[in-house]
């Protein structure tokens, strides 16, 4: 497994609860997204079964950040595989359930 | 109409449950994860692939449990089998109406080896311990992994078994017994044969499942429901005379089909007429058909 981490700032929406979607199957990934005093950050933390991706997660996560602009939120991923085009979906489904808005 | 099959785990509970009455024992948030799957470098989740926690089902209190077949086939590990055994105990205390299992697992996850094992056996234990305290706990199998190994033994350790025709339900699995057997014995790639062996309609006749309805979640919900009140009028407990009438029935399953070759002849040895049809008959078609064929050990 490679474990990345990625740190925001500068987000606005905030969120009240915690929730997970999607399944640790092949090609696809679970986000975890729960609410945590971060001083106003979003902290991302990714374990892959895939080797060697970082700067497209980071690619992938900037563009997120820049979606939603979280802030005090913590995503956790656990990835088997998953297309960067999923994990967009995954992490707009994620934030979708716990503020009921469309990106 | 939802389909059961098509749905995650957590899609079934939230179908299956009252709107907004599920709490979750050991939500994902608190990471109560794999300690083994670490050390082998594979992917964890944060539920370890089953949903344990209390509800409400048309206004009755249950507990309620849903692996999720696509983490690692629904297996069972350390972590998973403790929160079904958990959830068991726990409802013993809680004197819920009813427990239901919505089972989707290959059986033991065999990353955790002796663990896994034991958890499978711990949870065979709590199922009996929950039956012996009064509460009827049902077996719902609908997924597209099916319900196979200790686990299949866990769903006919409950009082009944709910399951759709697309669903399946054994204890060795078509690859392991060509594995094992030969392909002479059985040919895991002949989907026909596998779902005539396994799936929900030759177990609703041989008297396996107890009842057999459409791939949808409302029909699985209304089914548990009926099958926990017959259990509860009927007496929950697993009884020395239940065994009994349930080894008798076997023997004689045994004795009177154990020469067959496929399960269109042991469909013809229950009185079915036209054994072909009944891979191709609709579900209330086939129950009309099956209820005056079927093997009734089990009510």
């Amino acid at each position: 497994m490679e474990n990345l981490r990625f740190h925001f700032s500068g987000g606005q929406r905030r969120i009240d609860t915690a929730r997970l979607v999607g399944v640790v199957g092949s090609g696809n990934l679970e986000v975890l997204i729960e609410q945590h005093a971060l001083g106003g950050g979003c902290e991302i933390e990714i374990s892959t079964a895939a080797h060697g991706f970082g700067p497209i997660w980071e690619a992938v996560m900037r563009d997120f950040h820049q979606r939603w602009q979280l802030a005090d939120v913590r995503v956790s991923i656990n990835d088997m595989g998953a297309t960067p085009a999923v994990v967009s979906l995954r992490l707009d489904q994620a934030v979708e359930s716990v503020t009921g808005e469309p990106a | 109409m939802s389909s059961y099959q098509e749905a995650t785990a957590r899609q079934r509970i939230a179908g299956m449950c009252d709107a907004g009455s599920f709490t979750e024992f050991l939500p994902p948030h608190l990471r109560v994860v794999s300690p083994h799957l670490h050390q082998l470098d594979a992917p964890v989740s944060f539920d370890d692939g089953v949903v344990v926690g209390s509800g409400t089902v048309n206004g009755r209190r249950v507990f309620i449990a849903a692996q999720e077949g696509g983490f690692m086939g629904g297996a069972v590990g350390e972590v998973h089998g403790a929160k079904l055994v958990g959830m068991l105990q726990r409802a013993v205390d809680e004197r819920v109406e009813a427990v239901l299992l919505l089972l989707e697992t290959g059986g033991v996850r065999l990353h955790e080896a002796n663990a896994g094992l034991i958890a499978v056996s711990e949870v065979m234990r709590a199922v009996l311990d929950t039956r012996a305290a009064g509460i009827p706990v049902i077996a719902l199998v609908g997924g597209s992994n099916g319900c196979f190994g200790g686990m299949g033994i866990v769903a006919r350790c409950t009082n009944g078994v709910v399951m759709s025709e697309e669903s399946r339900l054994a204890m060795s699995g078509p690859e392991v017994i060509e594995t094992a057997g030969g392909v002479e014995e059985f040919d895991a790639r002949d989907r026909a044969l596998v779902w005539r062996v396994t799936g929900g309609k030759h177990r609703f006749l041989t008297g396996d499942a107890q009842a057999v309805v459409a791939d949808d979640i409302d029909a699985f919900r209304d089914a548990a429901l009926q099958l926990a009140d017959a259990a509860r009028t009927e007496g929950t407990p697993l009884t020395l005379e239940a065994l009994e009438a349930e080894q008798r029935m076997l023997t004689s399953r045994l004795q009177r089909f154990g020469e067959l070759e496929d399960p269109l002849e042991i469909w013809e040895g229950l009185g079915v007429e036209r054994p072909q049809d009944v891979p191709l008959l609709e579900i209330d078609a086939f129950r009309e058909l099956a209820e005056r064929h079927r093997e009734g050990a089990k009510p």
